[in-house]
């Protein structure tokens, strides 16, 4: 079905539901690259006034990937919930912005339509909203998941700690994990991304983790982020697997160029689940996702990569994941140019997956060849402190020296706890006092009592 | 200042030795002190000013002469540095000067090798001559017919199918400058593909990368890059189809 406006004299004619997505997406380097963005400034606000027209029930019949072709499509489609639908299923698109951004809308409603939205309406109303909307809204909704402890209870702020090294030296890795440690780094996961996919090394890996966690008794989880594959054969090895990983795609084009399909990903979810390594919960995915990887896998099917984006969110919801990390800056500037468009993508990925009821953090990041720095990112990390972000990445000094991109700092997360007045999970506070690293009112100690540091002698460093 | 943040570098120091992530750097209040963040800043500096280098001709070319072949200037349909960063398809493309200007020299080699800027012009003004002057003896003595050198202003890796196409060669090599890292913005990666021709994709290519001083050195890769031509030619074939066999390179 087409949609038009007219503006003046003008009328716009937008041939589908995908074009008109498209043409009414704010800015950014990848929908040009794709031939799909609006050609003029006032052809893309004609689209979004076009779009707020369109009702919420249109999406449930007009699929903007077919789905015959797409069992992503089917898996949207076929899960969506009618019956919470009914509380939304008179409004439009732009009445959907008005009532999500209204004080009666709260987060427990808010929470109970997550699995009556479908991504394409989340997607939509999303580019209809200013970076303020989609911060309003986005905090208003608490999405909380448990394995050893509890991430992203409101005025809770956790990290991912990264310690990755070039070539997986478990000396290098163990020492990058400790420094970060010492910042109360790690309540959302310890993650390392190897630099090979090969069975040895991940396990060396996997068990250096392990050790490292029981030594100290630190009450959170690990995980190694190779190919789910991969995780499958070292559970069926037996090695400790807490958190089972992948990237994610919103087509199933894409998540077939990640050698994976929904049927790979139940596998591993079981196979994960199956090991029962959750202390106080059971939730065992991670994934990672970030705008432009359908259109860098060719597997694009004419749909803007920010309605791309959040199609990923539907595989994502299917497992339950414990973390969903938006890795925004990390594709490069022919998809996202500079910190305005990295800025906006990461608060409307936030934004859009907390709205779908999942446990979203962002790996707030950057390239060199990106038109951003570090005060693009320190910006973007208030906004997604006051959005009420679940987590964000814990990188020595904001250098990955593996895979060679800027990402937020162990000081970063530090800073953003006390400006914010943020605390880590629970558990986790409480092990960072007991170990002496943190104090009652959330501030680091001198690293001189820190008992992890006492106790390096006994590592196995040395 | 450093009175101030030493104590606490010192307790890490031992861990240094393991890992070149900057850990260990104390903080001031939660902020990094400040001689860490200028120097992150310094090492963020050199990586901008890397990709928007720009390819030192006058110099590239008078240290060129000295192989006694042609060479060419060339440049892709990305007319300036913001459009190459945003449109990869046209750093992928010659623009229609350079495609013409070939068409003069096409007179099937058995290797062409290329010259690009890619997203670091300074990995080439600083380490292709250093690489090529091991590599073209080389080739010249294993009586490789080679093509003229081509200079390549805004492309990208793919742009050698179309030089290696125009030209009719069998075999083309590219030296392009590297994505910059904070640890090093002159990193340049050579390129190697077996018959040459628009629209072939990165499983169709052999890779080296990392080479510069501090890296993998010229005479390692070129080794490598000897090794892999070599092969490529003999089963005819570059690409994940052709194993890099040559084991631990011992120097």
């Amino acid at each position: 079905m087409a949609y038009h406006n007219t503006i003046g004299r003008k009328t716009y004619r937008f041939s589908d539901l995908k074009t008109l997505l498209a043409k009414a997406s704010p800015h950014r380097s990848g929908d040009v690259l794709a031939g799909l963005a609006a050609e003029s400034y006032e052809e893309r606000v004609a689209a979004q006034i076009a779009l707020a027209d369109v009702p919420l029930k249109t999406f449930l019949n007009e699929a903007v990937i077919p789905y015959e072709d797409d069992e992503i499509t089917r898996l949207i489609i076929d899960n969506h919930n009618d019956i919470d639908f009914n509380l939304i299923s008179g409004l439009t698109i732009g009445e959907f912005r008005d009532w999500l951004l209204q004080d009666e809308t709260t987060g427990d409603i808010l929470s109970r339509i997550a699995s009556a939205v479908t991504p394409e309406m989340a997607a939509a109303v999303s580019k209809l909203m200013r970076n303020q909307d989609l911060v309003a809204v986005a905090r208003k909704i608490e999405v909380i998941t448990k394995f050893r402890d509890t991430i992203g209870l409101k005025g809770h702020f956790s990290t991912r700690l990264q310690p990755n090294h070039p070539t997986d030296d478990p000396k290098g890795i163990a020492a990058s994990m400790i420094d970060g440690l010492l910042y109360g780094s790690g309540d959302a996961v310890i993650g390392i991304n190897p630099a090979t996919d090969s069975l040895q090394e991940v396990s060396n890996l996997l068990l250096l983790m392990d050790r490292l966690r029981q030594q100290f008794e630190i009450p959170t989880q690990s995980c190694v982020l190779s190919h789910v594959s991969t995780t499958i054969e070292l559970i069926r090895q037996g090695l400790p697997v807490d958190l089972c990983f992948q990237s994610i795609g919103g087509t199933q084009k894409a998540n077939a160029s990640f050698g994976i399909n929904l049927s790979l990903l139940d596998e591993a979810y079981d196979a994960t689940l199956s090991l029962k390594r959750g202390t106080i919960g059971q939730n065992v995915m991670y994934f990672e996702t970030g705008q432009g990887s359908e259109l860098s896998a060719n597997a694009h099917h004419g749909v803007d990569q920010q309605t791309c984006e959040v199609r990923g969110y539907a595989v994502a919801r299917r497992y339950k994941p414990l973390l969903v990390n938006t890795v925004v800056g990390f594709i490069g500037p022919e998809y996202l140019y500079d910190g305005k468009q990295i800025i906006r993508a990461a608060l409307e990925d936030h934004f859009c997956g907390k709205l779908l009821g999942l446990p979203m953090g962002a790996d707030i990041c950057y390239t060199n060849h990106a038109e951003a720095d570090q005060d693009d990112m320190d910006n973007l990390l208030v906004l997604l402190g006051v959005a009420g972000c679940n987590f964000i990445m814990g990188v020595p000094g904001s250098d990955d020296i593996m895979l060679n991109y800027q990402s937020t700092s162990f000081h970063d997360a530090v800073y953003l706890r006390k400006v914010l007045g943020l605390r880590p999970a629970p558990e986790f506070e409480q092990w960072l006092m007991r170990q002496g690293i943190m104090d009652e009112k959330g501030d680091l100690i001198s690293r001189r009592n820190a008992g992890l540091i006492q106790e390096m002698q006994q590592l196995w460093m040395k | 200042m450093d009175e101030i943040t030493q104590p606490e570098e010192n307790l890490l120091e031992p861990l240094k030795e393991f890992t070149a992530a900057r850990i260990g750097l104390g903080r001031a209040g939660t902020s990094i002190p400040i001689k860490q963040s200028l120097a992150f800043n310094l090492a963020h500096a050199h990586a901008r000013d890397a990709v928007y280098s720009e390819l030192d001709l006058d110099r590239l070319i008078e240290n060129l002469k000295e192989f006694d072949l042609p060479i060419l200037q060339l440049h892709s349909k990305a007319a300036y540095r913001e459009q190459y960063l945003q449109r990869p398809d046209l750093g992928r493309q010659l623009n229609e000067e350079s495609t013409e200007l070939l068409e003069r020299y096409k007179n099937d080699p058995d290797l062409v090798i290329i010259i690009a800027d890619g997203l670091s012009a300074t990995a080439i003004n600083h380490n292709s001559i250093g690489l090529l002057r091991v590599l073209i003896p080389q080739l010249q003595s294993a009586d490789i017919k080679l093509g003229p050198v081509c200079l390549v202003k805004q492309a990208r890796v793919a742009i050698a199918d179309d030089i290696g196409w125009a030209l009719r060669s069998k075999l083309s090599i590219i030296l392009i400058g590297e994505r910059p890292g904070l640890s090093a913005a002159d990193s340049l990666g050579v390129y190697i593909t077996y018959q040459p021709k628009p629209g072939l994709t990165d499983e169709s290519r052999n890779c080296i990368s990392n080479i510069r001083p501090h890296g993998m050195n010229f005479k390692q890769a070129a080794k490598k890059i000897f090794y892999l031509v070599q092969e490529a030619f003999r089963l005819k074939i570059s690409g994940v189809g052709l194993k890099d066999n040559l084991g631990h390179l011992d120097f």
